[in-house]
């Protein structure tokens, strides 16, 4: 990471810690508004995020470790999570799953080598009466088919530039 | 409004019909009112809603809090996506109303990650409430009524939903349950005395409130009264959520979402129990066939291996590790079922197993390990015939 990156990031983690407090219950929404940001929390992030709440930056890798959607290596600039929880398994999840794969050209839980896309499972994301459903980012798809699955995919693909200012916005 | 079709929870009311009439009265009339309506928690636990409350209520501490548990994640469960979308005023003002009760000033609701989408609406609401003086200080120009109501997102860990574990995620620690005794209403957020409450709960206190006990008594049955809101998916002709009246038997339930074929139930979701069609009979309530508001129906060609396999995935995903028996438990339950399904499994492994099981309802620390096993053992009781000596399927 460049020391420009760096003074940044820990210019952003210090305004964030002034935002939600200096104590411990600031830090779930800090690891929220970094992981939203750069779609990871990094161990520059880790440590910087620990002095900011004094305690130390394992009791921060620890929560990171412990939330699905917090993760300490980079993900993609788009997270797609199907849903593998039973309505949405009987819906036809299976194939969606297969087109996802096919259309990325990656397995589950692992990310493009271009950096795009991470693609994973989820369980039950609340949408069991339109399955099969995924998120993309924090967008709700319902009722996938596997030919929705390229279109939905094309479509992040043309959004890409407009949707990462959108997330920076967010921060 | 909305085009749902219900009876305490799907109406219309004028918006702060309940929290100007609680402002009228005396803290514990509001308390008492809420006991003798009998309403229990719609999480699916079925606690009396007015014990919770009168216990944090007398409690003594300076500062308590009212947390709104909208970590909605049991398999098969999407109401509260839609009462937090359709209702969200109704639900902040049964935030409001519990807040005047136990004598709180902050409110807090906690949102599941995976509904980062609804957020935004959410705060607006509060935003719309503070600037109408719902919210702040001297709330509805009550004096020394003052009460604000603050967002916190989930991420992405079901066993939050556990009233502990989400104080502990609260709290900025791992949403690991705590041991209870104490409970939260002594010490709960923070060390103070604090109600968790479910969204359905808080919007369904307000109606109380809104339109009198005696009115909301009427429906229901002796020991559980009320409405309950459920969501139906699975192999029906029209899923969504529906208010039924408590008492419904899971036949007419599965009649009004023409769902009438079907081989079996699963209520409750993952931690719930399958019910199979010669029990259809059973009403749905905390009494009979219990749900925190998930029915899946099963089709005739389900297999119901699959549907073990699926649950006992998802329990060794979302266990949290800390204690042995649901660590450790739901990957040998998971390990028999697969072996059920490639046809070497000996009856004699399989009551193993089910002893295990029995173990794990007993001694693991907090609801999510002690109802894991539910779905598996309901399965190899109701369906034995259907799951010895298989041939897998090349």
């Amino acid at each position: 990471m460049l020391m420009t990156e760096r003074q940044t990031q820990a210019d952003t983690i210090e305004a964030l810690a002034k935002k939600f407090g200096k104590d411990r219950t600031g830090l779930m929404p800090i690891l929220q508004e970094i992981q939203a940001k750069y779609k990871h929390i990094s161990d520059f992030a880790m440590q910087e995020i620990a002095r900011e709440l004094d305690i130390h930056p394992v009791e921060v890798y620890s929560v990171i470790s412990f939330y699905a959607f917090l993760r300490s290596k980079q993900t993609g600039k788009f997270v797609i999570r199907l849903c593998r929880t039973l309505s949405c398994e009987m819906a036809g999840k299976k194939r969606v799953a297969r087109q996802l794969e096919n259309e990325l050209g990656v397995a589950f839980g692992e990310t493009t080598s271009d950096g795009r896309f991470t693609l994973e499972y989820a369980n039950c994301l609340g949408l069991c009466d339109q399955g099969p459903a995924m998120l993309v980012n924090d967008v709700a798809f319902t009722e996938v088919t596997p030919e929705k699955v390229h279109e939905i995919i094309q479509e992040c693909k043309r959004t890409f530039s407009v949707y990462a200012q959108e997330v920076q916005k967010h921060v | 409004m909305s085009e749902r079709k219900g009876y305490i929870l799907f109406i219309d009311v004028e918006p702060n019909t309940g929290l100007k009439k609680a402002l009228t009265k005396k803290r514990t009339e509001v308390i008492a009112d809420i006991r003798n309506s009998g309403l229990k928690g719609r999480g699916g636990a079925g606690f009396p809603t007015g014990v919770k409350w009168n216990l944090a209520a007398s409690a003594s501490s300076d500062t308590k809090y009212v947390v709104c548990n909208a970590d909605e994640g049991e398999p098969g469960t999407f109401k509260d996506r839609v009462i937090l979308s359709e209702y969200t005023d109704d639900l902040l003002e049964g935030i409001t109303i519990a807040g005047y009760a136990i004598g709180a000033e902050t409110g807090i609701i906690y949102l599941r990650g995976e509904y980062e989408y609804l957020k935004k609406q959410i705060v607006d609401t509060i935003d719309k409430r503070r600037s109408e003086g719902w919210l702040g200080k001297n709330v509805g120009g009550k004096e020394v009524f003052n009460f604000d109501i603050e967002i916190r997102m989930g991420s992405g860990a079901y066993v939050c939903g556990e009233e502990t574990a989400l104080i502990e995620s609260l709290e900025g620690q791992r949403g690991e349950p705590r041991n209870r005794p104490p409970f939260p209403v002594n010490t709960g957020f923070m060390g103070c005395p604090t109600i968790v409450n479910n969204v359905e709960t808080l919007v369904t206190a307000s109606r109380i409130i809104a339109k009198g006990v005696d009115w909301f008594t009427k429906y229901g049955i002796d020991k559980s009264t009320g409405t309950k809101v459920y969501s139906i998916s699975g192999d029906c002709e029209k899923p969504g959520v529906y208010e039924f009246n408590i008492g419904i038997t899971i036949a007419e339930l599965l009649k009004e979402v023409g769902g009438g074929n079907a081989k079996a139930v699963v209520m409750g979701g993952a931690s719930g129990r399958v019910v199979p069609a010669k029990d259809f009979a059973k009403t749905v309530a905390y009494v009979d066939a219990p749900t925190g508001g998930s029915v899946i129906v099963l089709g005739q060609e389900r297999d119901m291996l699959d549907v073990a396999e699926n649950f006992l995935e998802f329990f060794v995903e979302e266990s949290c590790g800390q204690c042995t028996p649901c660590r450790e438990g739901n990957p040998l339950l998971l390990d028999g079922v697969k072996r059920l399904k490639n046809g070497t499994c000996s009856m004699e492994y399989l009551q193993e197993l089910m002893s295990l099981a029995e173990t794990m309802q007993l001694a693991s620390k907090c609801g999510l390990g002690q109802s894991s096993p539910n779905a598996f053992l309901s399965i190899i009781e109701h369906f034995e015939t259907e799951i010895f000596g298989r041939v897998p399927v090349m």
